[in-house]
């Protein structure tokens, strides 16, 4: 499976930078000196025992938290308090959340059509359109008309997926997509992911999903304790971790 | 014993047992009666008594009633018809019902301004109420309000067109700079609103009203239950967008905005409403220039509104506390700004959390309206109060006149509990 993420192409070109990033809740710190870059088309798998920062990390891109040291730049714009830089960076950048948050009060059409005609001014009908071609790749495009509430929680994050491509990103960040389904759902939302994955859009994960770091991703990175402990392609990490906490951890989550 | 076969262990049915209806005591109003009304001996006992009680009130209510006079003069010649048997004298109503729907002031010869105006009403609240209404007809609900002022007040034409023009314009800049800048156009709007009006004072000569189509009314001789419809109406309409402005005021990541949002609501709700109307009717005086008169009508309107828009701002301010992190998450992560999250994805759901809030305060607001007769206004309670029951002929009718009040407010605050009931079920869509 490996040679399958490989011929998946990563280009030189640069999407993510962090540099020395730190971020403290209070006096507690989360992210310690976090070095980072993504290229574009790559695929990451962040993984971690729950509180090392994982999430924290990637809702940092896209300004969802706040960083208080180093810097964040995203395809070339400086994440700073700056709302307008921020707002430009959210628009480039899709967000899946682990309980989906689709909006409630209205329909799977209009969760998916609203952002592109209000943030990018997309004409009612085009955007109607290119909802559709999206949730036909989700494979829902019947459901269109119905309420999240209607939906099964694996159709609703695939609805969730769609609404976050209608806008188009260059990069997509995953906040443990999977985490709030049933086994039986997993698998339609990382069938999705991969799709996704094989059309070469840049990806970040954080996800306890290891067959599917080990088919998609083309790097992992373990986090513990605000830091990047180990990070590697997905054969070498799996197969030969350096690090005793990354064995450790690696023990426990494949060990059953 | 027929169909079965004794000798064999296997069991094949060959006859159908027929239905039969079931005993008597299972079905029916027997039934329904031992399950609901004496279901225990202490809910029996509990039956007779509230029997006893419904019965009491029915047997003095239901001769009153219906031996009630509608035709006499005073309450001296009621009496002496009833001649000592028990009846209502609901002659005053027949009597009197021009003065407690319109006050004792208002010209009986414009009583058809004032209907038509509630008329309208219903056509100006249809889009606002019922969604499903074409989005066109909001075009008269923004003409209603200067329309119903024309009719209620009379007067100059030209006042409530240049009051409609100085929305308009303020309006208009507001769109034009809002996308630029919040502020901007906000403050933008309200200054060329003032612009307006205050060129428009000019236009309009002192004497104008003298010679136009509707005759003037002044304020001071509205009254009746129509008072109490002007000021609920009027009240309710403006404290929603204010206490949406001070729940989000109050939410607010500038400490300024969060400050004064915050100051003024714990201000308003610690204090009493009736203290605020007297503020209206004597103090506000104090603090205005000697000549400029500030209409008494208006200044009541100020009050309760503030009053009510504290109220409702705490209201919805607990709906958007019950809105999921996730929700504001989704429309940051999407791009959406401040504004356009606000309007498109937190507050349709934190409004719908909070209609049964807002609607509790719309109705009690409704039922404070009575409040002004305290301050000499003759709302449907005043007219009571005052010009009817200090009157020689109606001295002493109580319970008519009361009564007659009650059922007018039930009648709306009924009428609002039901359309919020039916809102709620309409707005249902998260299925949970």
């Amino acid at each position: 499976m490996a040679d399958q993420a490989t011929q998946m192409q990563v280009s030189d070109e640069i999407a993510i930078t962090i540099n020395k990033m730190n971020k403290w809740y209070g006096t507690f710190h989360v992210l310690r000196d976090i070095d980072l870059t993504v290229n574009r088309g790559e695929r990451i798998v962040i993984c971690g025992p729950s509180g090392s920062g994982k999430s924290t990390l990637i809702r940092c891109i896209n300004a969802l938290e706040e960083h208080q040291q180093g810097s964040i730049e995203v395809d070339g714009t400086l994440l700073s308090s700056d709302l307008k830089n921020i707002d430009t960076i959210r628009s480039e950048v899709g967000m899946c959340f682990q309980h989906f948050n689709l909006f409630p009060h209205l329909t799977i059409l209009e969760n998916c059509t609203l952002a592109p005609i209000w943030v990018r001014k997309t004409p009612k009908k085009e955007a109607e359109e290119t909802a559709m071609h999206f949730l036909e790749k989700v494979k829902i495009p019947d459901q269109a008309n119905k309420y999240p509430g209607q939906l099964s929680g694996g159709q609703q994050q695939r609805v969730a997926i769609a609404r976050s491509l209608c806008m188009r990103p260059r990069i997509m960040l995953f906040d443990e997509p999977t985490s709030a389904l049933d086994p039986e759902m997993i698998k339609e939302v990382l069938d999705t992911m991969i799709e996704l994955a094989e059309e070469g859009m840049t990806m970040l994960c954080v996800t306890h999903e290891m067959g599917f770091a080990r088919q998609v991703a083309n790097r992992v990175i373990f986090m513990d304790a605000g830091q990047i402990v180990e990070q590697n392609e997905p054969e070498a990490f799996f197969n030969n971790p350096q690090s005793p906490r990354t064995q450790l951890f690696l023990s426990q989550i494949l060990g059953h | 014993m027929s169909d079965t076969h004794a000798q064999s262990v296997a069991f094949v049915r060959d006859t159908e047992i027929p239905s039969a209806p079931p005993p008597y005591a299972a079905t029916g109003p027997v039934k329904w009666m031992r399950e609901n009304l004496f279901a225990t001996h202490a809910n029996g006992a509990l039956t007779l008594i509230a029997l006893y009680v419904i019965w009491y009130v029915l047997s003095g209510a239901v001769p009153w009633i219906f031996n009630g006079l509608w035709n006499t003069s005073s309450l001296s010649e009621c009496r002496e018809v009833l001649d000592g048997t028990v009846g209502a004298c609901f002659s005053v109503l027949t009597e009197r019902w021009n003065q407690l729907l319109f006050g004792f002031q208002y010209p009986e010869e414009y009583y058809w301004r004032p209907t038509l105006a509630f008329l309208l009403l219903g056509v100006a609240a249809a889009p606002v109420l019922f969604f499903d209404l074409p989005r066109k007809m909001l075009a008269f609900t923004a003409i209603y309000p200067f329309v119903a002022y024309w009719l209620i007040w009379g007067g100059t034409m030209l006042t409530p067109i240049v009051a409609f023009l100085g929305v308009a314009a303020g309006a208009m800049v507001y769109k034009r700079f809002v996308t630029g800048s919040f502020a901007l156009g906000f403050f933008g709007g309200i200054f060329a609103a003032f612009v307006v009006w205050n060129l428009g004072g000019f236009l309009i000569s002192d004497t104008a009203s003298d010679t136009a189509m509707l005759g003037a009314v002044p304020s001071r001789d509205l009254g009746g239950f129509m008072l109490n419809m002007m000021l609920g109406v009027t009240c309710v309409s403006l404290s929603i967008p204010i206490g949406i402005a001070l729940a989000l005021g109050r939410q607010s990541s500038m400490p300024l905005i969060k400050w004064i949002c915050v100051v003024f609501i714990e201000f308003i709700r610690g204090v009493p409403l009736i203290t605020l109307l007297f503020v209206a009717s004597v103090m506000l005086a104090y603090f205005f220039p000697p000549e400029s008169s500030l209409d008494l009508f208006l200044r009541v309107v100020i009050m309760i509104t503030m009053f009510s828009g504290a109220y409702i701002a705490e209201v919805i301010r607990g709906g958007l506390a019950a809105l999921p992190k996730g929700q504001y998450e989704a429309a940051d992560s999407l791009g959406l700004d401040y504004a356009q999250a606000m309007r498109l994805i937190i507050l349709p759901q934190a409004l719908k959390i909070s209609i049964p809030g807002i609607v509790n305060i719309a109705v009690g607001l409704f039922k404070d309206t009575t409040l002004v007769s305290v301050i000499g206004m003759f709302d449907i309670v005043g007219m009571i109060r005052g010009p009817i029951l200090a009157s020689t002929e109606w001295n002493g009718v109580y319970w008519e006149l009361l009564g007659f009040a009650s059922v007018l407010f039930f009648i709306v605050c009924y009428g609002i509990s039901q359309y919020s009931q039916w809102l709620e079920r309409r707005l249902a869509t998260d299925h949970r």
